[in-house]
């Protein structure tokens, strides 16, 4: 009965799953090298100056990155202010309203947008900002996450609010609540933890670009006490300890990298949680 | 009578405030075109098209040329993907058709983070951990198997084109294989059922019913990730050597693009500098614009709106 | 042709056995108390299912409660029930194409012509090979050619020999009654062909492999009724050769077409019978009530 190749079809289908799973492996060995020698390397600097002092000179050991790391929070609020609104409101219109040729270029630009190097959007926002400002400032690293945020809010949003079942908005608008009451108030509402969590997932993003803020916010070895000044931030300062030639700098690297690297993972593992339901559903 | 005129004015003026906000996408592709095209406008009228074919990049006497960027660009980026898209395809074939259930979701996961992973922390590795690893182990290897060709000649520094490549691979795996599993999860039930119901293997199912049908989304993965290769910067910028020449060997320091940027941009003294630094941007934002739009409309086409690729 | 398939010395309008040949096997629990024996007997004497006391469950449901009856070779079997008796789910037992849903657990015992096909060792690609199955929806594969699809079985199974490639073909494409159709363009696109074309294609590629039993699941409830009525002609045609298992929604396509009938409800075998007595005497209320349209 047996077909005459079919232990050489057997073979094969076992050597097909073994190499794709090896290329599996390949795949995650990266993040668990990378995590491993994060902590390694990093660990022991992440100490309590670490979180509250400044950067120490050269030559001096200790110190730590208290106004990078209260940096990066300062621009991913600036970020937050001028990406969220615009992003979500631009979803709202993919989702609820538009014809469907528009929208079409809409998202094809948007994700067009998505694909942007980083590091031209920093040119953009230089020219744009810091030339007239006559002055690298928190305000233009702000400035070029929240352009980048964007396109990414504007997409996910529109993702969400289009799982909320057409039902609740022919429910509302039956009941004679105005189209933009029930958008509001009902669909945007049902999909607020989607929403949610598609900014944050954003913010992770930007949270670790570098690119963009080497000629926007410059970075800054001391606090920012106004928002036209330069400011820290703390994927910028690992990139300027990396690249210089000293152990204790090294160090610091390491370990605000393994605290970047914290941050955005806690972000992204711990949206993947909540949302864990809707996310088994649809696969 | 009053209530619904209010109603009324509410919801056009809740349209109309939405549609401002989506049309700024359009807004923002112009933008940043016009403010690198206006950047660059010395050095467009300096060079003119010489600027694409002159391989001098001399800042202190004032030579610019594009040639060694575009060539590391290209050449770092398709190391990248000669390494990356074999690994992501196969990688997606085990998430969505050879992998135990219970494999699947923690797999994703770990993709996913690695997606999130921020460059700079990645170059970072790269330089301290990668980067010595290449140049004490692999790179002695692939001279000794290898070294007939040119590609694997010269001396070994470690920082290295290939170096570049093998970080930028790392970068985009994630974004090739998310995108890709999403084609194939899409590929019709129907189409596996048929091929399982002629007695074939898991594996034949895979190849004739699933990667032929996804064949062209699968592309349309590929080339999102070639976008994304080329764009990259900072990983490259710490591994690849910072220098601009154009060697036949692998293991020569290269430049890329969006590199040079990096470094040069809040250090170029003069005007001409900066304004060939834009021109190197306006290079590099036309050509990741052209890749990504292809890379949508591969992926647009393929299955409608059923399949969102990621970003 | 298969070794294991005798050939029926005549085909008759089925009567009732009583001299079965193997009295000693347990009866059919669920029918057994409908009718004094519930397997109908055929005058081609072979049996090419046996399926006794099968149960199918998905994750902790219980889709088919032990089921147990009588697939007669080189006749058409209709399986029919309203939606979710488990008729999908019994026909696919047949061939093992449930195991593709993952939480899908099975008890029971089902025999193609002798053969345990859930024997430890037994792989489902080698049953799938012997019992083939047409869907509900007709799915070529879009990128290959006509030739391909049809093809595309034996090709696994490692033929490689282009001049019997092409008589298999030409042989398939007519027993689907495709042939004259679709010669002159063997390398289009399978997808090129209408609706009805691209199910009969289905049916040629899965008879290429030379299965010993077919299964159908609606294969025409997706067509239009000119298309139907070929499809329909031509399992009338196919059954002189194979042994057909069809699901249907539709009465009077299981009236006119099988030779026996099974009637499924929530999961369990309610009646099996010859289509004769199922559509003209059925014992059971159920059956009456769903053959006359009265539920389901």
């Amino acid at each position: 009965m047996t077909a005459p190749n079919h232990s050489w079809r057997k073979f094969k289908n076992a050597l097909m799953q073994a190499v794709t799973l090896m290329c599996a492996i390949l795949v995650v060995a990266p993040l668990v090298l990378v995590f491993y020698h994060l902590l390694k390397e990093g660990f022991s600097s992440v100490n309590w100056a670490f979180f509250t002092q400044l950067p120490k000179p050269v030559g001096e050991s200790g110190g730590g990155m208290a106004n990078a790391i209260v940096g990066t929070f300062i621009l991913l609020g600036q970020a937050a202010v001028l990406g969220v609104p615009i992003g979500v409101l631009g979803g709202v219109f993919l989702s609820e309203y538009g014809s469907s040729r528009l929208n079409w270029w809409i998202r094809f630009t948007a994700d067009v947008l998505n694909g942007v190097p980083s590091i031209t959007w920093g040119m953009v926002v230089y020219a744009l900002v810091v030339v007239p400002m006559k002055g690298f400032s928190a305000l233009a690293g702000g400035i070029v996450l929240g352009l980048m945020m964007i396109p990414l809010v504007m997409r996910t949003t529109e993702e969400v609010l289009q799982l909320v079942p057409n039902g609740y908005r022919e429910a509302a608008l039956a009941l004679g609540i105005a189209k933009w009451r029930t958008i509001v108030q009902i669909v945007m509402r049902t999909a607020l933890k989607g929403i949610v969590t598609g900014v944050l997932l954003a913010l992770a993003r930007v949270a670790g670009e570098t690119a963009p803020l080497l000629f926007t916010a410059l970075g800054n070895r001391f606090w920012t006490h106004k928002l036209t000044d330069p400011i820290a931030a703390m994927p910028l300062q690992i990139f300027e300890y990396a690249k210089s030639p000293y152990n204790d700098w090294h160090r610091q690297a390491w370990a605000g990298a393994l605290v970047l690297l914290l941050l955005v993972l806690f972000v992204n593992a711990g949206v993947r949680v909540l949302t864990r339901d809707r996310f088994q559903k649809q696969s | 009578m009053q209530a619904r005129g209010g109603s009324h004015f509410g919801d056009r003026a809740f349209q109309w405030l939405t549609l401002l906000m989506a049309l700024s996408v359009f807004a923002l592709i112009v933008l940043i075109g016009y403010e690198l095209a206006d950047g660059s406008r010395l050095a467009l009228h300096k060079f003119g098209w010489h600027f694409l074919v002159s391989s001098d990049w001399d800042p202190v006497n004032e030579q610019f040329g594009a040639v060694p960027f575009i060539f590391g660009t290209l050449v770092s980026s398709l190391i990248a993907l000669i390494i990356a898209v074999p690994i992501s395809i196969a990688t997606a074939v085990y998430l969505t058709e050879l992998a135990p259930l219970w494999l699947r979701q923690p797999l994703i996961m770990f993709i996913e983070l690695l997606a999130a992973v921020p460059s700079v922390i990645l170059g970072l590795w790269g330089i301290f951990v990668m980067v010595p690893w290449l140049r004490d182990h692999l790179f002695p290897w692939l001279q000794n198997t290898l070294g007939f060709l040119p590609f694997f000649k010269g001396p070994i520094y470690g920082v290295s084109m290939l170096a570049g490549g093998i970080i930028v691979a790392i970068m985009i795996i994630p974004i090739i294989t998310s995108v890709s599993r999403e084609i194939l999860r899409s590929v019709p039930g129907l189409q596996r059922e048929a091929a399982y119901a002629l007695g074939a293997t898991r594996w034949e199912v895979t190849r004739i019913a699933v990667l032929s049908y996804a064949k062209k989304g699968l592309f349309g993965a590929v080339i999102l990730g070639l976008g994304r290769a080329l764009g990259e910067t900072m990983a490259v910028t710490m591994v690849i050597g910072n220098r601009p020449e154009i060697a036949k060997s692998l293991f020569a320091p290269g430049y890329t693009l969006a590199s040079v940027i990096a470094n040069e941009f809040t250090e170029a003294t003069t005007d001409t500098h900066l304004s060939a630094l834009f021109e190197i941007g306006l290079v590099l934002l036309g050509v990741t614009v052209l890749v990504n739009a292809l890379a949508q409309l591969l992926l647009k086409t393929f299955a409608g709106p059923g399949v969102k690729p990621q970003n | 042709m298969n070794p294991t398939m005798t050939p029926g010395e005549e085909k008759t309008i089925p009567q009732t056995r009583r001299e079965s040949k193997d009295e000693s096997r347990e009866p059919v629990p669920n029918v057994q108390r409908s009718t004094l024996d519930p397997r109908p007997s055929t005058a081609s004497t072979d049996t090419a299912l046996t399926v006794r006391n099968l149960s199918v469950f998905f994750g902790d449901n219980h889709v088919l409660k032990s089921v147990s009856l009588d697939i007669a070779a080189r006749a058409v079997t209709a399986i029919i029930g309203p939606s979710g008796c488990g008729k999908s789910t019994f026909l696919r037992a047949l061939n093992r194409m449930h195991e593709l849903v993952p939480e899908a657990r099975m008890t029971g015992e089902i025999r193609l012509f002798g053969d345990d096909i859930y024997a430890p060792g037994i792989e489902p690609v080698i049953v799938r090979r012997r019992v083939g199955m047409v869907f509900q929806k007709s799915n070529p594969f879009p990128t290959m050619s006509i030739n391909d699809n049809v093809t595309v079985g034996l090709r696994l199974n490692g033929l490689r020999d282009r001049k019997l490639l092409a008589e298999r073909t030409e042989q398939s494409l007519r027993m689907a009654a495709l042939w004259d159709e679709v010669k002159d363009r063997l390398h289009a696109a399978a997808i090129s062909l209408s609706g009805g074309q691209q199910q009969r294609l289905c049916i040629a590629r899965a008879l290429a492999v030379q299965p010993e039993v077919l299964l159908m699941d609606e294969p025409a409830s997706a067509l239009d009724p000119l298309a139907t009525s070929k499809i329909e002609d031509l399992i009338l045609e196919l059954k002189k050769d194979y042994t057909i298992v069809i699901v249907t929604h539709n009465m009077q396509q299981a009236a006119r077409m099988s030779d026996f009938t099974a009637f499924f409800y929530l999961g369990d075998l309610v009646e099996f019978d010859t289509t004769r007595k199922i559509f003209t005497s059925p014992a059971k209320k159920q059956t009456e009530d769903y053959v006359t349209g009265r539920f389901g």
